[in-house]
């Protein structure tokens, strides 16, 4: 099974990671996006790239429907012209990450408390001034949704999130 | 000059432009819809000399679009319109979104602003690629003019394979007049885009095996019928498995009402019949049809007895609306080719003698009286045409009544805006439809309301000398609005009564002979003036103002709540007498 074990919005709805192997062309993002607005389908996250192959781009989706919502954006996906695969990551075994920066307000007190939650996240701290401190937090969407949560009490200046990104697992089982 | 005129051989640098027209060319194009202006100069100057194509100046870009549909709905190969940049592009929207809900293979040109301009607000500009992304298949804005050719040979195909639709080719000023070697390539290979044609093997058994014990089965068949050219594999489907027939408003044509199978049209305003026997049937083999709520009603009780199969090219349609139990992507014509020797005859005597009883019993009627019935105008070109011949409807009650009391007899010879349903389609689709098809003439039905919205193509019409009959069922009502308005909003008619210009006058000043008939007994005399005539003629019928088009089922609701027509034998308001009234039926099959 997937490590994104989260808990569904309700009986019938859950998550699901899509990957989309695309043409690497000129307003495929926004062919995608747009196709989620026109349908009100939900879109939780989304993020592209290019692959190996340049004429290629990948994009990852991170959604929300109940079967028949998750079958018609699958269907809707292969339907655009520049679609070259789609996958639904969801029932497959699969890596995810994201990657969040997180800016935080310190005084001269809160700092090694700050200090010692990322260490615990394995995160880092990649800029320093007198009154900030910036984390780099890279992991599961659960993990940095973690790290967020227990940074909240800190004064939480901004934050900037990726957006997931996610490959099938070729060795099943946890590594 | 001299370079028009002898073929540019092919080692000779060419402009964009040149390469434009060139390409189109060889795509077979033979007839453009257009409109210039400034951004398109350039590509109207190349076409300046080309007599292979034919360009045909519409008088607004809007009916320029409807005007490629009508082409491509009458014959079955894309429809072209070009257009210049800004308002010339944003002017083909609604043409644009009409083909794409219909699924219409049209290719529309725009011009647009220099590359280095794009984005700057710059005059004349408009992000037409990104207006239309929703509503088209496809679409592209050319960026270099060494992907020209094949661009245009790629949108053509996009277009016209798999389930057709619009594509938007946006082609900047600046890109037609580089020049570069013209070579049209052969082919098209898209690895993103493979369209699935054959119907997948396992589900055809399934497909088999539900058909071989089916005791009430119901064929409901769509457009995608006609535009896989599927009508005769559909005729014989039907007749060698002695399956009823019934079609959606697009399907009208892919099977003849003539013919004891046909149930006529369902849904809505479908016949009570061929609802019953939806409603009833225990197959339900969806052929080229999308459960469209307009024929559903409220989708969970929709046939509700019944096992459904659902053949169609777009896997994007499959149990979108209605859950079905085989679904078969693929080309309407491959897979019925592909089911044609595994079916037998099935035994449906008793099920046809049962919808027999029903046509008898719920027939499709109307009220004549001494003033017109738009169903009777219907009725008599029926009579008179015999199925051969292309009606164009436009959007309202019209519409509906000239489905069904219009007897198709042949696909490709009933052309309407059914999925966007957009008034002011008809009369440029019927000259679109007019250069297409020489066999059949040409009947454009609008209402007084649609007529005034592209009523300016009179003067394309004229010029051209487009053979079309025009038809004005004139009850100086937005009539379809008027009969929900009544119906469902206490009769309160906001907004509904309208004043139109004195037709008659109205085609003399665009030159175009014309006539009036008011009362019913003038409606054949005036049909058969129209067909006297050979080039445009127009008609208006002025028709009893307050109508209401049955059976209906309301918006939403099922086969239950169907109202057909009250037994009251009600005269106009017009001032006629109810003894005078007599009740006429009409039944299809
Ligand atoms: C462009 C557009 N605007 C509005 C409508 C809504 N509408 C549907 S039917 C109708 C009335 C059409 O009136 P008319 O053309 O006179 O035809 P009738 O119903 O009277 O036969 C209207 C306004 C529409 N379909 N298309
Ligand atoms: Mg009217």
């Amino acid at each position: 099974m997937s490590n994104s074990t989260e808990i569904p919005a309700d009986e019938t709805t859950h998550k699901h990671t899509i990957s989309v192997l695309l043409e690497n062309k000129f307003g495929a993002l926004n062919r995608v996006a747009g196709m989620f607005s026109a349908k009100g389908y939900n879109l939780e996250s989304i993020t592209v790239g290019p692959t190996e192959d340049i004429s290629i781009s990948r994009m990852t989706i991170v959604t929300r429907g109940d079967d028949a919502i998750i079958e018609q954006i699958i269907k809707q996906l292969n339907k655009l012209i520049d679609t070259l695969k789609v996958v639904d990551l969801t029932y497959d075994s699969f890596m995810e990450r994201e990657l969040a920066l997180i800016k935080i307000g310190t005084t001269p007190d809160n700092r090694s408390e700050i200090m010692q939650i990322v260490e615990i996240f394995h995160a880092k701290i990649i800029d320093i001034s007198h009154k900030t401190v910036t984390v780099e937090s890279t992991g599961s969407g659960q993990k940095v949704d973690a790290i967020i949560k227990m940074l909240k009490p800190f004064h939480i200046k901004e934050i900037a999130r990726t957006g997931r990104v996610a490959l099938k697992r070729e060795f099943v089982g946890e590594v | 000059m001299t370079q028009h005129t002898s073929p540019p051989s092919p080692q000779r640098q060419m402009t964009g432009a040149e390469i434009f027209v060139r390409s189109l060319i060889e795509e077979k194009v033979d007839i453009v819809f257009g409109y210039p202006g400034g951004a398109v100069i350039g590509i109207y100057d190349a076409l300046h000399d080309i007599s292979d194509i034919k360009h045909i100046l519409t008088r607004h870009e809007q009916g320029a679009v409807h005007a490629a549909e009508g082409y491509a709905k009458a014959s079955g190969k894309p429809g072209v319109a070009l257009v210049t940049s800004g308002p010339g592009a944003t002017n083909t929207v609604t043409g644009i979104a009409d083909a794409y809900m219909d699924s219409v293979p049209i290719v529309v040109f725009t011009g647009q602003v220099a590359l280095k301009l794009i984005g700057n607000d710059a005059f004349q500009e408009a992000d037409i690629v990104g207006i239309t992304r929703p509503i088209t298949k496809h679409n592209y804005l050319v960026r270099d003019v060494n992907e020209l050719a094949a661009t245009v040979k790629e949108a053509f195909y996009v277009a016209t394979t798999g389930r057709p639709g619009p594509v938007l080719v946006d082609l900047p000023k600046d890109v037609m007049a580089m020049k570069t070697m013209f070579s049209y390539p052969k082919s098209v290979k898209m690895r993103s885009y493979v369209p699935h044609v054959e119907g997948h093997q396992k589900q055809l058994d399934k497909a088999i095996a539900l058909i071989a014990k089916a005791k009430r089965p119901i064929l409901y068949v769509g457009g995608g019928t006609i535009l896989s050219n599927a009508a005769e594999e559909l005729t014989k489907f039907a007749h060698k498995t002695k399956i009823p027939v019934t079609t959606t408003l697009h399907g009208l044509g892919a099977f003849p009402e003539t013919d004891e199978l046909s149930l006529g049209m369902l849904g809505m305003h479908g016949t009570w019949y061929s609802n019953t026997a939806v409603n009833y049937s225990d197959l339900l083999i969806a052929v080229g049809a999308r459960f469209d709520d307009r024929v559903t009603g409220k989708t969970d009780a929709f046939a509700p007895e019944a096992k459904k199969i659902h053949i169609d090219v777009d896997p994007s349609n499959i149990s979108k609306n209605v859950k079905v139990d085989v679904p078969i992507v693929g080309d309407v014509k491959k897979v019925l080719q592909q089911l044609m020797p595994s079916v037998t005859a099935l035994d449906t005597k008793d099920w046809i003698q049962t919808i027999k009883t029903w046509k008898e019993e719920h027939p499709l009627r109307y009220r004549n009286g001494k003033y017109i019935r738009m169903q009777h105008v219907i009725q008599k070109i029926s009579e008179i045409t015999k199925g051969k011949a292309v009606i164009v409807s436009d959007v309202g009650q019209h519409q509906m009544w000239t489905a069904q009391f219009y007897k198709y007899v042949y696909p490709r010879t009933h052309l309407t805006s059914g999925g966007l349903g957009t008034m002011g389609f008809s009369l440029p689709a019927s000259m679109g439809a007019a250069f297409a098809r020489k066999d059949f003439p040409v009947i454009s039905i609008s209402g007084d309301g649609g007529f005034q919205m592209n009523i300016q193509e009179l003067a394309t019409i004229r010029e051209h000398s487009v053979p079309i009959k025009i038809i004005i069922l004139n009850n100086g009502y937005l009539g379809m609005v008027r009969q929900w308005q009544e119906l469902f909003w206490r009769k309160r008619y906001s907004h509904v009564e309208m004043f139109g210009p004195d037709y008659v006058k109205l085609a003399e000043a665009y030159g175009i002979p014309g006539f009036r008939a008011t009362q019913t007994d003038e409606v054949e005399d005036v049909i058969k003036k129209m067909f006297a005539i050979d080039g445009p003629v127009l008609a208006e019928f002025k028709v009893v103002k307050e109508d209401n088009v049955y059976p209906m089922i309301p918006a939403g609701q099922t086969y239950h709540e169907i109202i057909d027509m009250p037994e009251e034998k009600t005269a106009s308001t017009d001032g006629e007498k109810e003894s005078d009234i007599e009740m006429v039926t009409i039944t299809k099959g």
